[in-house]
């Protein structure tokens, strides 16, 4: 997913009788569904896993605006280049949502910005999949918003506080994505021949990727286990792809594509699709750097950053200046119900 | 370097009058650029009429070990709710 084979540092899910006795509090507060918030004592390894995966998720968010941002000036009309922005900019928005919450846990913004950059912390394999054509945004809001969706619905009901809250947002937003990438494939099925036959082939390379988002099978995982225990992973790898395999292909369906696996069978007695064997070398070689596309990300992700910087050091500067100048008036932002003296909170 | 740049809660005020609400926070120098980039992150989609902006140095918190003393005493005094009170169903408007 967003955040895939997320570390937890145990080596084994301990049993409750042989958890100290700060541990069992915790985890007995998990079990009855009460949040953790960022004051709340944790288990290091719970602080240090969560910091993991928000952090891989907040730096999908961010990554992948790039194939897509890629796209904007090229959408094929003016309407669809405003619709494209906007997805983007929430993708920045999801981005920033879920850097702030890791910060909670006690990272900083630049930390986890320098390990990103370092290559120290992963961000999704999806995102190293090149975008060719048109129909390749379709297919992206389709699928791997539509796969995103899938997994972050049950983060919702996460165990730690800020993550969940920062989930919910997001799954408010998600699905605008989902519908406009539905719409772009609509039209071009429903466009001439080669239209067609660009959505076929965007579908045809984006449905194998889509479905190793969710990582791994992972039922035997300890890692997965122990953070089904801590309530920051509620489904598992296999259980979120199956559903998702489900839905989208009657979806397929209807737009008249071909979903590309010859064993794809709807099976009666389990009331789900059969479908045929993942790739994984593939994926593997892909977390490990050697995607289609992992170095050009890094590239442009790291330039934007440099590029950047003279605008953070300027707002810094400026706004020393102005802490520094004599007699600062009220910023006309300010004024209004807004205003300083008059804003008793609550 | 955006660390430096200091930390602010973000609350919004809805269309339908209601107090101002936590939405998140956000990273600005100033309350100006923390107004502006609330704008940007957390009211893309009307979401809000109003914007505060604090620092979240200057927001003082109840502590998590203080929860008991703090909030158990209402738990016995449940008579502050009206369905403490069980009226006959003949007696209307209560
Ligand atoms: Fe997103
Ligand atoms: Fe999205």
């Amino acid at each position: 997913m967003y955040a895939q084979m997320v570390e937890t540092g145990v080596e084994r899910v301990q049993v409750v009788a042989e958890m100290a006795p700060d541990e069992r509090a915790f985890q007995a507060r998990i079990d009855a569904d009460i949040k953790i918030e960022p004051k709340d004592a944790m288990p290091d390894a719970y602080r240090r896993t969560l910091v993991r995966q928000i952090q891989q998720h907040a730096h999908s968010e961010i990554v992948g605006m790039l194939p897509e941002g890629n796209w904007i000036t090229r959408a094929p009309s003016l309407s669809r280049k405003a619709i494209l922005m906007a997805k983007v900019q929430d993708e920045a928005g999801h981005g920033l949502y879920l850097y702030c919450a890791a910060e909670t846990l006690g990272v900083s913004r630049d930390r986890m910005i320098a390990d990103l950059h370092a290559g120290k912390v992963k961000y999704s394999s999806i995102f190293n999949y090149p975008t060719l054509t048109w129909a390749d945004i379709g297919t992206i809001g389709w699928l791997v918003d539509g796969a995103a969706i899938m997994n972050q619905i049950p983060l919702c009901r996460c165990s730690y506080g800020p993550y969940a809250r920062a989930m919910i947002r997001i799954c408010k937003e998600e699905s605008f994505h989902q519908r406009q990438g539905f719409d772009i494939m609509m039209a071009l099925c429903r466009g001439s021949a080669e239209q067609k036959a660009m959505a076929q082939d965007a579908l045809n390379r984006w449905w194998w990727p889509s479905l190793m988002m969710f990582g791994p099978p992972d039922a035997q995982s300890v890692h997965s286990a122990q953070s089904a225990r801590w309530k920051i992973k509620l489904l598992s790898n296999d259980e979120l792809r199956q559903r998702f395999v489900d839905q989208t292909v009657p979806q397929a369906e209807y737009l008249g594509l071909r979903v590309p696996d010859d064993r794809l069978a709807w099976n009666e007695a389990s009331g789900h699709y059969d479908f045929g064997e993942i790739d994984w070398s593939e994926f593997h070689e892909v977390l490990k750097g050697h995607g289609p596309c992992n170095r050009d990300r890094m590239r442009m992700r790291i330039k934007a950053w440099e590029e950047g910087a003279w605008v953070r050091e300027a707002a810094a500067a400026y706004a020393e200046k102005r802490a520094n100048a004599p007699r600062p008036g009220p910023l006309p932002a300010m004024r209004g119900e807004g205003d300083r003296r008059a804003a008793p909170v609550g | 370097m955006t660390s430096d740049w200091p930390l602010w809660e973000v609350f919004i005020r809805s269309q339908h009058g209601l107090a101002h609400k936590h939405v998140g926070s956000l990273h600005a120098v100033d309350a100006e650029m923390a107004i502006r980039n609330a704008r940007d992150v957390y009211t893309r989609r009307n979401e809000g009429v109003s914007i505060w902006v604090a620092r979240s140095s200057d927001i003082h918190a109840s502590s998590p070990g203080d929860r008991a003393p703090l909030f158990e005493p209402s738990n016995d005094k449940v008579y502050r709710h009206p369905t403490f009170f069980p009226m006959p169903e003949e007696v209307k408007h209560l």
